[in-house]
């Protein structure tokens, strides 16, 4: 039998295998059964319950492209793709973020760490069982990495960390920590990175952060007063922390991309919907050419915005760096955002504002996308020095 | 205990707006999202939880096109053991007596104790396990919402029968099943049973492979044919109320008070 939408098709180089569109599936039947009937109740408490971690981690979706036997599966960079765009499709950025801080927390750990630091700290996180949080940017500043000053100073088995990290995602129910902090002199080359666990005495965090989108993320600021921090809970070699913090980066912004792509996407089919839906003045908002005119500029940044990123994403996931083109893919897609989102907003009028309308939530979840991970003016310097 | 579990690829309801196409002479099929049939979804789960169970094997099987394969294959990675995908540009358009003589055909490749077809698929005709049973002579009992394996001959199954009753039976194997949602609470598919049947051979089987005279099914050998398809007219005393979820609400309860159901 030739199933009727199959005319005939010349081969093309397709990013996502049939593999691919099985594990979207899969996460999609996950999403629409345990995270969207609940996810309004959980943006307004601003947090998902813990037990979420242990589902999904149960079904292998934490941290797919993590070697099979760390507990991830091995994925390339489309299954993370398929995993994070799912997410995303449950209308929440924060449950994304949140569910997916373990993917900034553990790559330096994953690919720095001994053997034994794997064992404790990414296979339980990967099996659910544990938070893990990435803690670089402090009050001072976070563009300016080479700067830190959160200190770790070696005192026997042991480093003394003082200092405070701030906007860490997960970071009121992390259990661990992959902290960067000062082993050595100023500037790029002083800085280390250590696993702090959440219950080393001196650690604290602040209250939740109360934040403009990502509300079902937890996000808080964590003190480090006279932690006493095993020394072997030292990540790769002391003082070579900044260049792991950098090729963590590009994975994180890719990352970027795609919720700023999805959120795009989503907030577009929107206001498709609402546009055939609505009236005004006697006709549809789609009667209106400027109403058609803004759907078609809105679907069309949407498109060019995700082939570049699926583009790149395919070129990493091929060994090429693509640290130019990544940054550019990052300002690129959220400046596509931000245009989508806000006519979005635009075309649902009053109602756009309102809680409740998943428009309002894009809104508002994406203004992030342009800061975290390197902020637009910073993709911009790392462009400059590349072209 | 072998069992084989009859499934089907549906557009999924929950995914796509369903629409009449232009011709009237099916739904408008273009770009529809697909998935595996509701119904048959229990059906696996439950034969998974027997076979965990008692021992023996599971084999889902379906009549369908090439892109059909990727229900086995979804089932297969929740736990299903094997597929058989029946294929054949001759199978197309069958009605439900001819879904069920291909199926016949394929459960005498094989040796099961017991098949399973989910109670109804989407054309909600819930002809094939009936009939499916009456071609193989075998006990059959629809809308089964139990099943406890009391021997290897025989299975003890609850039926949903009107007003929320139920009624149990004893059953003999071999025997046919069709299953009524809500029977278990089927699980996910998670990436390890994705990676372990990305890359099995599914076999596929045509009408010459399963001894299947091509004139006694499809479209040739149908007796039912759809005539038309087209959305009622409205009758009178019907209103549809439009909006989003809100607005619809309070439309309903405004009619409500305004005629007297609500104080
Ligand atoms: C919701 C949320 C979650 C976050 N999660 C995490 C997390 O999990 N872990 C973590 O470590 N951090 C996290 N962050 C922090 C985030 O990475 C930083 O906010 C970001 O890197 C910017 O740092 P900053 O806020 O200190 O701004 P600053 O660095 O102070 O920058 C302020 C402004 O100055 C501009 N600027 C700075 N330097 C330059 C320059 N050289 N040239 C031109 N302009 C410049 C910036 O672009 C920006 O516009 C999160 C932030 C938020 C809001």
């Amino acid at each position: 039998m030739q199933s009727k939408n199959s005319s005939v098709k010349k081969p093309y180089q397709e990013y996502f295998s049939k593999e691919h569109d099985m594990l979207r599936q899969a996460m999609r039947d996950f999403v629409k059964k345990e995270i969207l009937p609940n996810i309004e109740e959980w943006e307004e408490a601003g947090e998902f319950p813990r037990e979420l971690y242990k589902k999904v981690g149960d079904l292998g979706f934490l941290g797919v492209t993590f070697p099979e036997e760390l507990g991830g599966a091995s994925g390339d960079i489309f299954d993370s793709i398929v995993v994070n765009e799912e997410l995303m499709r449950s209308g929440s950025g924060g449950l994304a973020a949140g569910l997916g801080s373990l993917g900034i927390a553990l790559p330096p750990i994953i690919y720095k760490g001994t053997q034994e630091q794997k064992e404790k700290f990414v296979k339980p996180v990967l099996a659910g069982d544990r938070i893990a949080a990435l803690g670089i940017t402090e009050p001072g500043g976070g563009s300016d990495v080479a700067n830190i000053k959160t200190t770790a100073v070696r005192d026997g088995d042991h480093y003394i960390v003082n200092g405070s990290k701030t906007f860490i995602t997960s970071g009121i129910r992390a259990d661990q920590l992959t902290c960067a902090v000062r082993t050595g002199g100023e500037g790029a080359h002083g800085i280390s990175f250590l696993v702090i666990e959440s219950d080393t005495p001196g650690y604290s965090v602040g209250s939740k952060l109360k934040k403009t989108g990502w509300w079902a993320s937890d996000t808080a600021e964590i003190f480090l007063d006279n932690c006493r921090v095993p020394a072997e809970n030292m990540i790769g070699e002391e003082n070579m922390g900044f260049y792991t913090i950098m090729e963590n980066f590009q994975m994180e912004r890719l990352q970027l991309c795609v919720m700023a792509n999805i959120t795009a996407q989503m907030a577009l089919e929107e206001a498709m919907k609402y546009a055939k839906k609505r009236e005004a003045f006697g006709k549809q908002l789609t009667g209106f050419q400027v109403i058609r005119h803004k759907l078609v500029d809105m679907a069309t940044q949407v498109e060019v915005s995700r082939e570049f990123t699926y583009r790149i994403a395919a070129k990493i996931n091929a060994g090429t760096n693509q640290v130019k083109e990544i940054s550019m893919a990052k300002n690129f897609a959220c400046d596509v955002s931000d245009k989508v989102t806000y006519e979005a907003v635009q075309i649902f009028g009053g109602y756009g504002y309102m809680r409740g309308y998943l428009v309002e939530r894009l809104y508002r979840d994406n203004r992030i996308l342009s800061i975290g991970g390197g902020t637009t003016e910073i993709m911009k310097e790392i462009i400059s020095k590349l072209i | 205990m072998e069992i084989l579990v009859c499934v089907k690829r549906v557009p999924d309801t929950s995914e796509n707006e369903i629409e009449v196409g232009s011709d009237g002479q099916d739904i408008d099929r273009d770009d529809l999202v697909y998935s595996v049939n509701e119904w048959d979804n229990y059906a696996v789960e439950e034969a998974i939880q027997i076979v965990d169970k008692v021992g023996g094997k599971v084999t889902v099987v379906t009549v369908g096109d090439d892109e059909s394969e990727e229900v086995l294959r979804r089932e297969m990675a929740m736990g299903a053991n094997e597929g058989i995908l029946l294929s054949d540009d001759a199978f197309e358009s069958s009605d439900g007596k001819g879904i069920a003589a291909i199926l016949k055909a394929a459960v005498e490749k094989g040796s099961y104790d017991l098949i399973m077809t989910g109670a109804q698929a989407d054309a909600g005709a819930g002809q094939v396990g009936g009939m499916l049973a009456a071609m193989l002579d075998q006990p059959y009992a629809s809308l089964v919402n139990s099943i406890e394996v009391i021997d290897d001959k025989k299975l003890k199954v609850g039926r949903e029968i009107e007003g929320g009753n139920q009624e149990m039976n004893e059953i003999q194997m071999p025997c046919v099943l069709s299953i009524q949602t809500g029977i278990n609470e089927p699980r996910y598919v998670g990436i390890r049973g994705i990676r372990k049947v990305a890359s099995v051979d599914i076999p596929v089987l045509g009408a010459s492979d399963l001894g299947i005279d091509s004139g006694s099914v499809g479209n040739a050998g149908a007796s039912v044919k759809v005539q038309d398809y087209f959305v009622p007219v409205f009758g009178d005393g019907a209103e549809m109320l439009e909006g989003s979820t809100e607005e619809i609400i309070d439309k309903l309860i405004e009619l409500l008070k305004a005629q007297g159901g609500l104080k």
